[in-house]
C-alpha cells in the first residue's frame, strides 16, 4: 500500500512538473535568442549556450548550423538575432543587410582560429612561408631540398575532405587550389601528428593544442616578414598568418538579454570556454 | 498468450494416451500453426531486410545514371575518363580507376600474405600436430578472429607501419603493404578454419591407403588430404577475399587514404570502403558526390556477392568432380 501511495504522490509531483515546465518553457520562449551559422562554430555556439543557461534560469538559447553563409543570409532576412560566421561579411552582404534594416550591422569578433603546421622533430626546417605550404600541398614542390632541407621527397598528411580543417586549410592557405593527390588523408588530428612524428619527412596540419612528439612549423606571410608559431599571443595578436576571427554578426546594437549574452561570451568565462572548445580568446 | 496457449496444449496432451497422442496429429492445432508462421516470418523478415538494403543503396546511387544534373559533375563516362579523385574542389572529379586499383592492390596484398600462413597452418594442425599442439593452436588462432577490425587497424597505423618503414625505408609509410597485412591477418582466421574443417573430414581411409602404398606424410598430406580438401580451402579463400574487399577499418587507419596510381605496394592507397566511410558523414544530401558515393557502395555490394557466388559455384564443381560425377 505504502509503495501506491507513493507512486500516486509522485505521479502527482511529475505531472505539476511537467505542468509548470510547459508553462514556464512558454514564458521563457518569448525571450529565446536564435543563434545560427558556422558550422566551425557550432559546438562552440553550442557549448557557450549551456553555461549560458545554467547560470541563467531563464534564458534560452537556440543554436543552429548550417554554414557562414546560411547563417548571414538568416541575419538579413531576420531569421536569426544572432549570427555566427567564421569569415568576414562581404560588402554585398551587410549593403543587402542596409537595403532591409536601414544598418550596417555589427560585427562583434569572439574568438581567433588558428591552424598549426607540424613538423618532424628532426626536420632541418624550421619556417615556411605561406606560398611555400601553397606548393608543398599542392604538390608543385616535391622535395624538400627546395625548401631548404634535405635532399628527400615531402610526405604530405591532411584530413578527410568532410572535415571542416581542410576546407580552411584549401581556402585559406591553398587560395582554393586542390590538394596534391599525393596527400595521405587520415582519420582526426592526433593520427596527423602520430604519423608526422614518426616520419622524418612528413608535414602535417592541425589544431595547436594537439602537438606531441611533433614541432611546430613558424609560418611567414612572404619571405620578407618574419615567422611565427602558432602560440597564443601570436595568434591573439594577428601575427600568425593562419589564423581567422570568429564573428558574431548582430543587426543593431545589443540591448537588454542579447547584450547581457555579448558581454558575457567576451567575459573571461566565456573565453575559458573558447580555449576549451580549441580555439584561442580574443581577450 | 500465444506462450500460455502452448503450455496448456503440452499439458493437456501430456495426460493423454499413445493412441490419443498418434490420433491427435492430423487435427489442425492452433500453436503449431502459429509457430510455423513465426518461424517463417522471421526467415522472411531477414532476406526483406538485405532486399530493402539492396533497393535503397541501388535507389540512391541512381542518379548516377539517370539525373541529367548530376551526370554532369559524375557519369559513368567520366568515372574513367579521369585518375583523379577530388570530390571537394572548385571542378569535382570522380575518377574511379585510382580507387578500384587501390582496392585490389591492398587486397593482393592480404591474399598473398593470408593464403599460404592459414592453409600452412591448417595443414600442419589437421596432418602433422600432436594433438596437444594442435588443441592449443586452433583456438588460438580463432581469437584472432575475435579481435576488432579497429584494434587491427590501429596497431598497424602505430606498429606494423614503423616496422615496415623501418625495413623498407619507403617515402610513405602508410601504403598498400601495410594496410595489405594487417587485412591479412584479419583473414587468416576465417581461411584457416574453413580449410581445416575441410581437411579434417578428409576420410581417414584415404589418407590410410596412400600410407600404405608408401606415401610419406608430406606427400600424403600434400597430394592426398590436401587434393581431397580442396573444394572447402578454395571456399575459404573466396569468401576470405570477400571480406577483404568490403574490409573498412583496417585500411581506413593503415593505408594513408591518398588516391594514388600507380603499380608499386609502397605508395599509399585509398580503397572503395575507405571513401565511403570517410567522406559519407559530410556530403550534401542527393549531392553528385552523394550519388558517387552510393555508387561505390553498389558496387561493392555487387562484387562481393558476385564473389561469395563465384564460391558457391567453384565448391560445388569441385566436389562434384572429386566425386566422379564430371
Amino acid at each position: 500500500m505504502k509503495t501506491v501511495k507513493a507512486r500516486k504522490i509522485g505521479g502527482v509531483i511529475l505531472a505539476i512538473l511537467i505542468v509548470s515546465l510547459a508553462t514556464g518553457w512558454s514564458l521563457f520562449a518569448a525571450k529565446s535568442i536564435t543563434l545560427k551559422g558556422s558550422d566551425t562554430m557550432l559546438i562552440l555556439g553550442q557549448r557557450w549556450a549551456e553555461v549560458y543557461m545554467n547560470q541563467n534560469l531563464g534564458a534560452v538559447i537556440q543554436v543552429t548550423g548550417g554554414g557562414s553563409g546560411v547563417g548571414i543570409a538568416a541575419l538579413i532576412n531576420g531569421g536569426t538575432d544572432i549570427c555566427q560566421a567564421s569569415r568576414p561579411m562581404k560588402s554585398s552582404e551587410v549593403d543587402k543587410l542596409k537595403e532591409r534594416f536601414n544598418t550596417k550591422g555589427v560585427e562583434i569578433p569572439v574568438a581567433r582560429d588558428g591552424l598549426a603546421i607540424y613538423l618532424n622533430e628532426n626536420s632541418k626546417i624550421s619556417e615556411l612561408t605561406l606560398d611555400q605550404l601553397k606548393g608543398i600541398y599542392t604538390g608543385q614542390i616535391t622535395n624538400w631540398k627546395d625548401v631548404g632541407g634535405d635532399d628527400a621527397k615531402i610526405v604530405l598528411y591532411g584530413r578527410e575532405n568532410s572535415s571542416g580543417t581542410y576546407v580552411y586549410f584549401k581556402d585559406n592557405v591553398l587560395k582554393g587550389a586542390d590538394f596534391a593527390a599525393r596527400t595521405q588523408t587520415l582519420p582526426g588530428t592526433a593520427a596527423i601528428v602520430n604519423a608526422v612524428a614518426k616520419d622524418k619527412d612528413g608535414i602535417g596540419y592541425g589544431g595547436a593544442a594537439y602537438a606531441k612528439g611533433v614541432k611546430y612549423c613558424k609560418v611567414k606571410k612572404d619571405e620578407q616578414s618574419p615567422g611565427y608559431e602558432p602560440t597564443l599571443e601570436n595568434v591573439k595578436d594577428g601575427k600568425y598568418p593562419i589564423s581567422r576571427y570568429l564573428y558574431w554578426y548582430l543587426r543593431n546594437k545589443p540591448t537588454g538579454d542579447i547584450k547581457k549574452l555579448v558581454d558575457w561570451i567576451l567575459s573571461e568565462q566565456g573565453q575559458q570556454i573558447v580555449s576549451k572548445v580549441g580555439y584561442f580568446p580574443v581577450k | 498468450m500465444i506462450i500460455e496457449k502452448i503450455m496448456k496444449n503440452l499439458e493437456a496432451n501430456g495426460n493423454k494416451t499413445q493412441a490419443e497422442f498418434t490420433g491427435l496429429k492430423k487435427r489442425f492445432r492452433l500453436s503449431e500453426f502459429v509457430i510455423e508462421k513465426i518461424i517463417f516470418l522471421s526467415s522472411f523478415l531477414a532476406i526483406l531486410g538485405v532486399v530493402l538494403i539492396f533497393v535503397f543503396i541501388f535507389r540512391e546511387a541512381l542518379p548516377v545514371l539517370t539525373d541529367p544534373e548530376v551526370k554532369k559533375e559524375a557519369s559513368l563516362k567520366l568515372f574513367f575518363s579521369t585518375t583523379i579523385w577530388q570530390p571537394v574542389s572548385d571542378t569535382p572529379r570522380y575518377g574511379l580507376i585510382p580507387i578500384i586499383v587501390g582496392t585490389f592492390k591492398v587486397v593482393a596484398v592480404a591474399l598473398v600474405i593470408s593464403i599460404p600462413l592459414a592453409v600452412g597452418a591448417a595443414v600442419y594442425t589437421s596432418e602433422f600436430a600432436p594433438l596437444k599442439i594442435k588443441e592449443f593452436i586452433k583456438p588460438l588462432v580463432e581469437i584472432l578472429a575475435g579481435i576488432p577490425s579497429v584494434v587491427l587497424g590501429f596497431f598497424a597505423l602505430m606498429v606494423m607501419a614503423s616496422f615496415f618503414h623501418s625495413i623498407f625505408h619507403s617515402t610513405m609509410r602508410l601504403n598498400a603493404l601495410n594496410a595489405g597485412m594487417a587485412l591479412g591477418f584479419a583473414i587468416i582466421p576465417m581461411i584457416y578454419s574453413i580449410a581445416e574443417d575441410s581437411l579434417n573430414s578428409v576420410p581417414r581411409s584415404l589418407k590410410e591407403a596412400s600410407l600404405a602404398l608408401g606415401a610419406n606424410h608430406w606427400q600424403t598430406a600434400a597430394r592426398v588430404s590436401l587434393s581431397v580438401a580442396m573444394p572447402g580451402v578454395l571456399a575459404g579463400i573466396i569468401l576470405g577475399l570477400g571480406r577483404a574487399v568490403g574490409e573498412t577499418m583496417i585500411v581506413l587507419m593503415a593505408s594513408g587514404n591518398a588516391s594514388i596510381l600507380s603499380a608499386s605496394i609502397f605508395d599509399s592507397v585509398r580503397t572503395m570502403s575507405a571513401t565511403i566511410a570517410a567522406e559519407l558523414g559530410e556530403v550534401v544530401q542527393g549531392s553528385a558526390h552523394y550519388s558517387v558515393l552510393f555508387f561505390i557502395g553498389a558496387s561493392l555490394f555487387v562484387l562481393t556477392l558476385l564473389i561469395n557466388s563465384l564460391a558457391h559455384v567453384t565448391v560445388g564443381r569441385l566436389q562434384r568432380k572429386l566425386a566422379g560425377k564430371i
